[in-house]
Formats: structure tokens, C-alpha cells, sequence
């Protein structure tokens, strides 16, 4: 499924909506979620997943190819924890 | 840094606030969204959301594995696990917004 697919549906079941506004809907959705994780936040929503920032400290890297040390800054990446109940989901047996 | 939480809630609220429905109905549609990504991922298909980023389903394989507590011996089954590789976009702005 791709981004516009996933409009597409949210389309599909809510036919008293325009296309466009189905669109911002999502784009909201999923920009809130960045800007909140570039602010540092932790966006948590229950049965599907977490997502937080983690912060990797500097450390000393290697060129594989030359074998050079070289210095890795710290950075913070994104994180996702998947949640409980879709992670049964995923496993259910049927 | 600010250390919040944001869940379901602001999620809804931000809906609400560019689109002019409902409060009802952006929570509604936070849901739907939520919905039909966990049901794309459990048919076993791979979500990709670009300048988001990609949900992809991986099996994995029956291992042992061992109590930590008791060292004792027990089977782990197989199973299938979702993973999150964050888009360019996302790294990118989420280093830039925590630095320093």
C-alpha cells in the first residue's frame, strides 16, 4: 500500500468528503507526527505504535575501505515501537 | 526539547484545525487512517508513505532461545514482525530539529 492508495480508501469510505481534503487529512496526520519528533516529542498512539527519538552518541567510525578512523558526530534518529495489539495482529492464527 | 507526548488526541485536533470538519469526525478519520495501514500490514503487505516513510512486515524464523532469569532452554515460534525504516526527509528533519 502506498500513500495514495491509502488516500484512496480513506476516499472511498467517506464519500461526502472531496478527494483533496482526504489528502490534507492524511498530510496532516503524517506531518504532525514529524514535527513532533523534530521537536523531540514522543507520539504515542495506542494499539498501532510509538514513535520517539533516540539519541546516538558521537563515536569514533572506521573507513571500511582504507581502515581510517573517522569522528561520527551524535545524532538523533527516528524511532517506532510497534504496539501490543497489532503486534498480535501480526500473529494471530486463524 | 520539549518532552511531550502527543497521542490520538492532538493528532485529531490538528485534523480539526486544517480541515474544518468535526472534531467527531477528525478523531473518526485519524482512526480510519490508523486502520487501514494495521490492515494493509497484517494481509502482510508492505505500507510505504513516501517523504514518511516504510512499514514492512518481516518473518521470522523458530529459534530457542533461553530464560535469562532460570538460563533454562525454552522455544521461541515463529513469528512475524513490523519494522520502520524512517524516509530521508524524516532523518533529516528530525536531526535538524534536535541538534545542539
Amino acid at each position: 500500500m502506498i500513500r495514495s492508495e491509502l488516500i484512496q480508501k480513506i476516499a472511498e469510505d467517506n464519500p461526502h468528503l472531496y478527494q483533496r481534503d482526504v489528502e490534507r487529512i492524511v498530510s496532516t496526520i503524517f506531518e504532525e507526527i514529524i514535527d513532533a519528533m523534530a521537536r523531540g516529542d514522543r507520539v504515542e498512539l495506542r494499539g498501532f505504535g510509538a514513535f520517539s527519538v533516540k539519541h546516538r552518541p558521537g563515536r569514533t567510525g572506521r573507513n571500511p575501505r582504507t581502515g581510517e578512523p573517522v569522528e561520527v558526530e551524535e545524532k538523533h534518529v527516528p524511532f517506532f515501537k510497534t504496539g501490543k495489539m497489532l503486534r498480535d495482529r501480526l500473529n494471530e492464527t486463524d | 526539547m520539549t518532552d511531550k507526548t502527543l497521542t490520538r488526541a492532538d493528532l485529531s485536533e490538528a485534523v480539526f484545525q486544517e480541515v474544518g470538519l468535526s472534531r467527531n469526525e477528525s478523531a473518526q478519520l485519524v482512526e480510519s487512517v490508523l486502520n487501514e495501514m494495521s490492515d494493509a500490514l497484517v494481509r502482510g503487505e508492505q505500507v510505504k508513505i513516501s517523504s514518511f516513510g516504510t512499514f514492512s512486515v518481516r518473518s521470522k524464523t523458530a529459534r530457542m532461545g533461553r530464560n535469562p532469569k532460570t538460563g533454562e532452554e525454552v522455544p521461541i515460534s515463529p513469528r512475524r514482525v513490523l519494522t520502520f525504516r524512517p524516509s530521508n526527509m524524516m532523518k533529516d528533519r528530525v536531526a535538524a530539529g534536535n541538534k545542539g
